[in-house]
């Protein structure tokens, strides 16, 4: 299995990108530069990962979506290739159109690091068939995604809400919702076979029993064995 | 450059924006007339303006340690594992496996109480660098915090400023925050403390110095363009602020054109270059932190005993016409001074250009022994008309006078007792309690003992992927891979940071003691020898002979406690003139520390862990009242909290526990280990049952405790709430009991069953051998809300 992590300008969780993928899971890790114009050859699984790209400056994502790398990550989704972004990697699939939505400030306006459960809600390349409850870490300002009630509505009966923030229990509610998302949505598919997958949550910071928990080594797991 | 070596002693030419030296000028420069004199004596002429600038800067107390240096030689600084103590941007400690710790702690007060967010982001900025410029990649930060009343005016709005500013900084660049300790006293209403310490990790052959070795090797400056921001930081740390903070609507004090603005992107950037940069030729590397330009490249000849010549018309500028005196004395953050061998500019600007940073070859290392100034009068690169270039000598300075002659002063002392914090009274009886739950729930939901997690959420704790413990426990703890001929080393270190300032006021040589010991002792209950301290000694000012007294034997109070447990103090930095109309703070001597794990299994963490553990306290139970003057709970009930003698401390019995500890924890003898300190026993059996961070409730654990202790009340209030050091509640499984009681024993530690681990609340029986038992019955759910609600009047929900 072959996995290549893009690195914009400022991003930051690259070390355990790279640590998931390889060491714990197996993969053939390369590292991608924003100024690089092609994706190294045959890779199955292209992974965008979380920190501050252009310091979020202007807008989350809204500058790295102009890198030179960005064609040939678009060439990727479209022929059905895997591609994941997490926290700050999600905000840029979004800025780049290849998921719906916006991500804006948290709700409460502040920085929120810690743990929260989120619900399978859709199965796909990146998740499993039966419905699992997860422990993931966030780590973000701007994570309260947003969308138009058509569109979330349409996002349901595609079954492309992949993820849902919800209590220890299970249970999708207000007070387990850390940022005011839209339907507590925490993870959007999109792509023309549900290949793209962004999420707030990172599943990278937490795949090793030692840190944090297993939760999230499922995710990668999943879609290794997919590719 | 034209010539290598300059003609020695050249004297000034006049620039625009020159003023005349006057009395007022030297007064706003913080030159005192003595200071002048010598200034003469040392060029053997009048200084220019400019060079006027140089010296209030270089001989301000911020660069120049000149009211403390004589006290800072009394401090232990060598160890087997010291690779590089004081002097340097950070020190650096051995890590084994050929890998070290690069660590420092510094204050940045007064920027944060005009500006909170930006103060306290460029302080975080700031301590990143001096870190990486070291040759480490920073693993971990930790803040220590300082506030004033909760009630006061601003307290809300510089909380939430600076824990934004903290966070602002370090969650961009991606380096963890994985402790700190945050502390509210009316001392600090007019001066906030925001100590900020980063720890990294290098490869012990490869670290970096701020050197300007090896004569006719270049000068470049990369990072961030310069502009005006910032200019007199350094000196502006010396100033006291003017009555603000005490009034109903306190005023702010004016002084944004000193203020730093932080690019924490552009610190990244920097951040990636310069670790590619180390794999490179250079020689030597400095941040431009304080006093910018000047002291990197004063400090950098004065280390390295050599001179240098620096021409100001190529150092990248964002502000137009800027004037000599301005580009030497600006505090633009993100930039940094670095030398190289000749032939090998090119390489370091190409990865500035890789990474899209500024970076300018601006000058040459001379044999001199002078720091000399060049540039063109009136030419700005960002004007629309160029000017012919004819750079002249803006200043000539031996570069001694900046450095090892600035001025020592051993300023006079005076009685403590006559202070501000003399003590008042002796704390005769606590104050009465009749409901003991309701009191113990009160203390512990109370804005210094509660959870601080509304302040840790702001902060990416697990950025890198490498934290085993998260805030909220003894010490952060994080896994730090180390890469070396292929292989990976795991390597395991403990950080954490702490000072009781109360403490310290009562007895500066005692609470400065007892900050090293709790220090050492939080980081060994976590499992971790500790390696290595770093201190911010914040104080006021220093021209009052009782300031004097506590900075002095509050160094002596360190130095015994650092010789005792065989820790040296490698790095650190001093914050005088915390006064705010005439009114100091608190003396806080704060002090960091990093312990190094054996293997991983030795991690031991704060909560308990199964039912059915036996509780053990190890340490002795105080009696009377000792342990109450200065606490939490008599500062909460309203007491005068300065009042009687600092908690004794004594440091044969710390090191026989904290060895104890060593030993337990690396043989994995332990369940849980928690220090006692702030809000005593009972906040300490609180802790361990729902302290756990991030747990949603679920992991809560509770436990029966019997404490012996007769009915009188200040027996009681002191075996609770009573402060007095050299104590931790662990939890063991029943069948390493016998183990744990034994190894105390032959360690002369004394140990005592308190109880068992389990159930979803905490009782506590207070009684004598044989007297009827006073139970108190507190509901884990009751105490985790009651301590989650803690910063609730202050911050809002």
């Amino acid at each position: 299995m072959r996995a290549a992590v893009v690195l914009f300008p400022g991003l930051n969780a690259d070390a355990e990108m790279v640590r998931t993928l390889g060491h714990v899971c197996g993969a053939d890790v390369s590292i991608v530069r924003h100024t690089d114009t092609a994706l190294p050859a045959g890779v199955d699984l292209v992974t965008i990962p979380g920190g501050f790209s252009y310091g979020d400056y202007l807008r989350c994502g809204a500058l790295a979506k102009v890198s030179p790398i960005v064609p040939a990550l678009r060439a990727h989704a479209e022929r059905g290739g895997h591609l994941l972004g997490v926290c700050n990697g999600f905000q840029i699939l979004t800025e780049m159109g290849l998921l719906p939505g916006a991500l804006t400030r948290n709700l409460h306006r502040r920085f929120e690091c810690g743990d929260v459960f989120v619900r399978v809600e859709a199965d796909g390349p990146f998740t499993p068939k039966s419905s699992a409850r997860w422990r993931l870490p966030i780590a973000h300002a701007e994570g309260r995604y947003q969308t138009t009630p058509e569109t979330l509505r349409q996002l349901e009966g595609e079954g492309r809400i992949a993820l849902r923030y919800c209590d220890a229990a299970g249970e999708v509610t207000d007070a387990a919702n850390p940022n005011g998302s839209v339907g507590n949505v925490a993870g959007v598919y999109g792509g023309p076979r549900k290949n793209v997958f962004g999420l707030m949550p990172h599943p990278e910071r937490c795949s090793e029993e030692t840190i944090g928990g297993v939760d999230g080594r499922v995710l990668f797991d999943l879609v290794l064995a997919a590719a | 450059m034209a010539s290598a070596v300059p003609a020695p002693h050249s004297t000034p030419a006049p620039f625009r924006g020159d003023q005349a030296i006057t009395p007022d000028v030297l007064r706003s420069h913080k030159i005192s007339p003595a200071e002048y004199v010598s200034i003469e004596k040392h060029l053997g002429r009048t200084p220019s303006y400019t060079e006027l600038g140089v010296f209030s800067v270089m001989w301000s107390e911020h660069c120049s340690y000149k009211s403390s240096r004589v006290h800072l030689r009394r401090l232990p600084t060598k160890g087997p594992r010291v690779i590089q103590g004081p002097g340097e941007n950070a020190g650096v400690v051995d890590i084994g496996d050929g890998f070290a710790a690069v660590f420092k702690m510094e204050s940045h007060n007064h920027p944060s109480f005009i500006e909170p967010y930006q103060g306290a982001a460029t302080g975080v900025g700031g301590i990143l660098r001096d870190v990486f410029t070291m040759g480490a990649r920073p693993i971990a930060s930790l803040n220590s915090l300082r506030f004033g009343s909760p009630d006061h005016p601003r307290t809300s709005e510089l909380l939430h400023g600076v824990v934004a500013g903290v966070g602002g900084y370090g969650n961009c660049i991606g380096v963890p925050t994985v402790g700190g300790e945050l502390t509210f006293d009316k001392s600090y209403d007019g001066n906030v403390l925001v100590n900020a310490f980063t720890c990294g990790v290098a490869r012990a052959d490869k670290i970096f110095y701020g050197k300007a070795t090896g004569i006719g090797n270049s000068i470049l400056y990369i990072g961030a363009k310069t502009g005006r921001d910032g200019i007199h930081g350094a000196t502006m740390a010396s100033d006291e602020f003017a009555g603000a903070g005490t009034a109903a609507a306190p005023k702010r004090p004016v002084s944004r054109s000193t203020m730093q603005v932080g690019d924490p992107f552009l610190g990244k950037l920097l951040l990636e270059a310069c670790l590619e940069l180390f794999s490179h030729d250079i020689e030597g590397i400095q941040d431009m932190g304080a006093a910018g330009l000047t002291s990197s490249s004063v400090e950098m000849a004065g280390r390295a005993k050599n001179g240098i010549e620096l021409d100001l018309d190529k150092i990248p500028r964002r502000a137009k016409a800027m004037l000599p005196y301005e580009i030497l004395l600006s505090e633009s953050q993100e930039r940094m001074l670095l030398v190289a061998k000749p032939g090998c500019e090119q390489q370091v600007l190409d990865i500035c250009t890789k990474w899209e940073l500024d970076a300018a070859v601006i000058g040459v290392v001379t044999d001199s022994g002078r720091w000399v100034i060049k540039a063109t009068p009136g030419y700005d690169p960002l004007a629309d008309e160029p000017i012919a270039m004819n750079a002249v000598v803006v200043c000539d300075l031996p570069t001694d006078a900046l450095t090892d002659d600035a001025p020592v002063y051993d300023r006079p002392q005076g009685d403590v007792s006559e202070g501000a914090f003399a003590q008042t009274a002796q704390v005769e009886h606590a104050p009465e309690v009749s409901d003991w739950a309701a009191e113990i729930t009160r203390l512990v939901g109370s804005p210094n003992i509660g959870s601080r997690a509304w302040v840790w959420r702001q902060y990416d704790q697990i950025v890198r992927g490498g934290t085993r413990v998260r805030p909220g426990g003894d010490a952060g703890v994080v896994r730090v891979p180390c890469e070396k001929d292929g292989q990976t080393i795991m390597k395991h270190l403990a950080f954490t940071a702490d000072c009781h300032a109360r403490h310290v006021a009562l007895d500066p040589f005692v609470g400065a003691a007892m900050a090293v010991a709790e220090v050492c002792r939080n980081l060994v209950v976590s499992g971790a020898e500790p390696i290595g301290l770093t201190d911010c000694l914040n104080f006021g000012s220093p021209e009052r002979p009782e300031v004097m007294t506590q900075i002095s034997r509050a160094i002596d109070g360190i130095a015994a406690a650092c010789t005792e447990l065989s820790v040296p103090i490698v790095s650190g930095n001093v914050s005088l003139y915390n006064e705010t109309g005439g009114r100091g703070i608190l003396p806080t001597p704060t002090l960091a520390g990093v312990g190094l794990l054996p293997h991983e299994d030795a991690l031991t963490t704060a909560w308990f862990k199964e039912t059915g553990d036996v509780v053990v306290l190890l340490g002795v139970m105080p009696t009377g009242v000792h342990g109450l003057s200065g606490s939490e709970w008599l500062a909460l009930r309203g007491h005068d909290a300065l009042a009687g003698d600092a908690p004794s401390i004594d440091l044969a019995a710390e090191k026989a526990l904290q060895t104890l500890l060593l030993g337990a924890t690396r043989d994995r003898l332990l369940a849980s280990a928690h220090d006692v300190s702030d809000g005593g026993l009972v906040t300490a059996l609180v802790e361990a049952c729902v302290a756990r961070p991030d747990a949603t409730g679920g992991g809560d654990l509770g436990a029966r405790i019997d404490i012996e202790v007769t009915a009188a009340n200040d027996a009681r209030a002191a075996a609770l709430f009573g402060e007095a050091p050299s104590r931790v509640v662990a939890s063991v499984r029943p069948a390493q009991l016998a183990e744990l009681l034994s190894r105390a024993s032959a360690a002369g530690v004394p140990a005592k069953e308190l109880g068992v681990v389990g159930g979803t609340s905490l009782s506590v029986g207070l009684a004598t051998h044989g007297s009827p038992v006073h139970g108190i019955h507190l509901e884990l759910s009751d105490l985790r809300r009651s301590r989650e609600a803690c910063l609730t009047p202050i911050v809002g929900s």
